[in-house]
């Protein structure tokens, strides 16, 4: 049985009576790699900061260990963060700044002495693979260099709970998967609690344990990546983890969903007769087949050359999908398609039902202009400003 | 190049105001009424140590107290909303804009033995203190009329040091005193040198002050270098090799100091 370590309580947060946080409610293991998943402006950094202690939550509670520290000022708080902007200090070398923490730490009512100090900050600093930067100067780092250096700033002092704040956004893709390999490795040989912010979700399914999906300050849903992937609970989250076909159906029976006038087998239950939903059905789950076997025909309108795969996006009654396939079909040419019941994932009708999963604006950029890092907060140019 | 020409005005200027009067203040310095080159201008300073000394003392006391009152002030300022500062700043600048002899002229009314603070002291029941034409007033008026220069340049660094840093400092388990002295402070010191520098040189060859509020007791640098040019003592030659040494004096504490202050907060932008 897993150990509560830390429990927002109906927290609450607004700003000049902006609501930007909505009754979270939301517990963390000890152990547990959890990931605050959701796009620019949803809370994710105000959770944080709640649970850091840099915001007093309009309403509501934290507990830590079972005990209320709304109270607790964040120097005393067992936790430490990696912040979204580093936040390096600029008077202070590469050294200085992982040592930080340590010189203000006392343990059994003691100092720590400055061998202890040193070997503690070099170790760390080989861990992020900055061994030898000692005298640097931060503002001569790259971005990710600096990165690095609040990562280990945080970590050095061995803190029960490591708060991070996107903390790979300004690195590029190779370096970036190397470090969430080894921020895995770390928090697992460790056994630091990790809560982790990103708004990439490929990053928040491959490194956590419990990723926490948000939108305009809500909980949209907890689960294990693969509860979040396979069973998404409205069309927010179906659209936001990976691509998803979502269409209207209707529930005829345990099993049975009607889609465009047809039915189809599926494995949900516990619907009313006749409900209306949302069908997610994933571009990969999508079977091509001759024109006389399928279940829905289509017409192909755009092919995308994936590498391994075609996106083809196929035109349904003027409903467009997005389906990945290792066949090429033209463009212009009709096909058939089938579904297996465990591709189809019926989900309740929600504030999101209408707004996602239509492919009709497909173009070849897509994916280009739902990757791209969306920073409006301008940490480019704090990354400028931290060279000069 | 188009851009060339617009400098020509300032490189004009400069040439006019700038290089051209210390370019005679040389000439003056080594040189005779008669037009011979000379060191004895510069041997004539010995005599008058004591101004020098009493110079640097003075001007440094004042720069020591513009510092101890600016720092708390500019600190404490910073931590005000943004319309309370805005307001307090105005009014650190307001007596700027009056004219300086005035203002000066106004500590002497306080400071007579007959002035407010006399009488201020008398009706309390207090003895009188006899601060008018003392070191003290001199400093006093320093004090007054340079603070400003003190606690605007610390306070606007303050303002530019990222508030993420004080929460990170926070974060790794400093209490509040200890983000003020690993963090505030180190990354201030920018402010606190170009406030120096700005009390500092002003108050070091001042002679409006020493002559208002020191009446004549008290000479300072200002004032030989004003009587040799001005005064009864009419040798310009003898003015210049004094105004020469100050400022290579000067020149060389600025640069002791921003060596020293350099290492700290180099890269917060000033
Ligand atoms: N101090 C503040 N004053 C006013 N509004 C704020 C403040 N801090 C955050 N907000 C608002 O709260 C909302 C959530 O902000 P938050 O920083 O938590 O988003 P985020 O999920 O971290 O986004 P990003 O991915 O861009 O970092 C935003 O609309 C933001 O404008
Ligand atoms: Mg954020």
């Amino acid at each position: 049985m897993p150990k509560e370590l830390i429990r927002l309580s109906d927290c609450s947060m607004a700003f000049d009576g902006e609501v930007v946080l909505n009754n979270l409610n939301l517990y963390i293991n000890d152990k547990e790699f959890l990931t605050l998943l959701g796009p620019s402006g949803c809370g994710k950094t105000t959770t944080l900061r709640i649970i850091g202690g840099f915001q007093r939550q309009t309403s509501g509670d934290v507990f830590f260990d079972g005990v209320r520290i709304n109270d607790v000022p964040p120097h005393k708080r067992m936790v430490n963060t990696v912040f979204q902007k580093y936040a390096l200090f600029t008077h202070l070398n590469v050294f200085e700044n992982v040592a930080f923490g340590l010189r203000l730490k006392r343990e059994d009512g003691k100092k720590l002495t400055k061998s202890d100090i040193a070997s503690r900050v070099s170790e760390m600093l080989d861990i992020v693979s900055l061994s030898g930067f000692e005298k640097r100067d931060v503002a001569s780092l790259s971005g990710g260099q600096q990165q690095r250096v609040a990562i280990a700033r945080a970590l050095v002092n061995q803190p029960k709970v490591l708060l991070l704040d996107e903390p790979l956004g300004a690195l590029d893709m190779r370096l970036r998967k190397d470090m969430q390999n080894e921020l895995k490795r770390i928090q697992q040989t460790t056994g630091i609690t990790f809560v982790y912010v990103t708004h990439d979700q490929e990053e928040a399914l491959a490194m956590s344990d419990t990723v926490v999906v948000m939108e305009k300050g809500v909980i949209q849903q907890i689960g294990t990546p693969e509860d979040i992937y396979n069973e998404p609970k409205n069309a927010f989250v179906a659209d936001f983890i990976g691509e998803s076909n979502i269409v209207d159906g209707c529930m005829h029976s345990d099993g049975v969903v009607e889609i465009f006038g047809r039915k189809f087998a599926c494995l949900d239950k516990g619907f009313a007769p006749m409900e209306h939903v949302d069908v997610v059905i994933r571009p990969e789950d999508v079977d091509i087949v001759d024109v006389k076997d399928g279940m829905l025909t289509g017409t192909v309108t755009n092919i995308t050359f994936k590498g391994m795969l075609y996106d083809i996006i196929v035109d349904f009654k003027g409903f467009k999908w997005l389906i990945q396939t290792t066949d090429l079909s033209p463009v212009g040419s009709k096909i058939g398609i089938k579904i297996d019941p465990d591709g189809i994932h019926i989900m309740k009708k929600s504030e999101f039902s209408g707004v996602f999963g239509d492919y009709s604006s497909y173009s070849a950029e897509y994916d280009d202009i739902s990757d791209v890092e969306y920073e409006p907060d301008g940490s480019d140019s704090e990354a400028a400003a931290y060279e000069t | 190049m188009k851009p060339k020409h617009f400098t020509i005005p300032y490189i004009g200027w400069m040439a006019v105001f700038v290089v051209a009067p210390i370019v005679l203040i040389f000439v003056y310095a080594f040189t005779t009424a008669s037009g011979e080159l000379t060191l004895a201008n510069f041997a004539r300073i010995a005599g008058f140590a004591s101004v020098f000394v009493n110079s640097f003392r003075l001007a440094l006391i004042a720069t020591l107290i513009c510092i101890i009152i600016g720092y708390p002030v500019a600190y404490i300022l910073s931590k005000e909303k943004m319309r309370i500062q805005r307001l307090i700043v105005m009014l650190i600048m307001l007596p700027l804009w009056m004219n300086f002899l005035l203002r000066t002229y106004a500590w002497m009314s306080i400071l007579e033995n007959t002035g407010l603070l006399n009488r201020f002291l008398a009706f309390v029941g207090l003895p009188m203190l006899r601060i008018i034409n003392t070191q003290v007033a001199v400093v006093i008026g320093m004090v007054y009329n340079f603070l400003p220069f003190m606690i605007l340049p610390i306070y606007s660094v303050i303002m530019k040091i990222d508030k993420s840093l004080l929460e990170a400092a926070r974060d790794l388990g400093a209490p509040p005193l200890s983000v003020f002295s690993k963090v505030v402070f180190p990354l201030s010191l920018p402010g606190v040198l170009s406030g120096m520098t700005m009390v500092f040189v002003p108050a070091v060859s001042t002679f409006v002050i020493t002559q208002l509020l020191g009446g004549g007791m008290v000479i300072l640098l200002g004032d030989l270098i004003e009587m040799q040019f001005l005064g009864a003592a009419f040798n310009p030659h003898v003015g210049s090799a004094v105004a020469l040494v100050m400022m290579f004096i000067v020149i060389v504490f600025m640069y002791v100091m921003n060596k020293f202050g350099g290492g700290e907060g180099r890269t917060v932008g000033l």
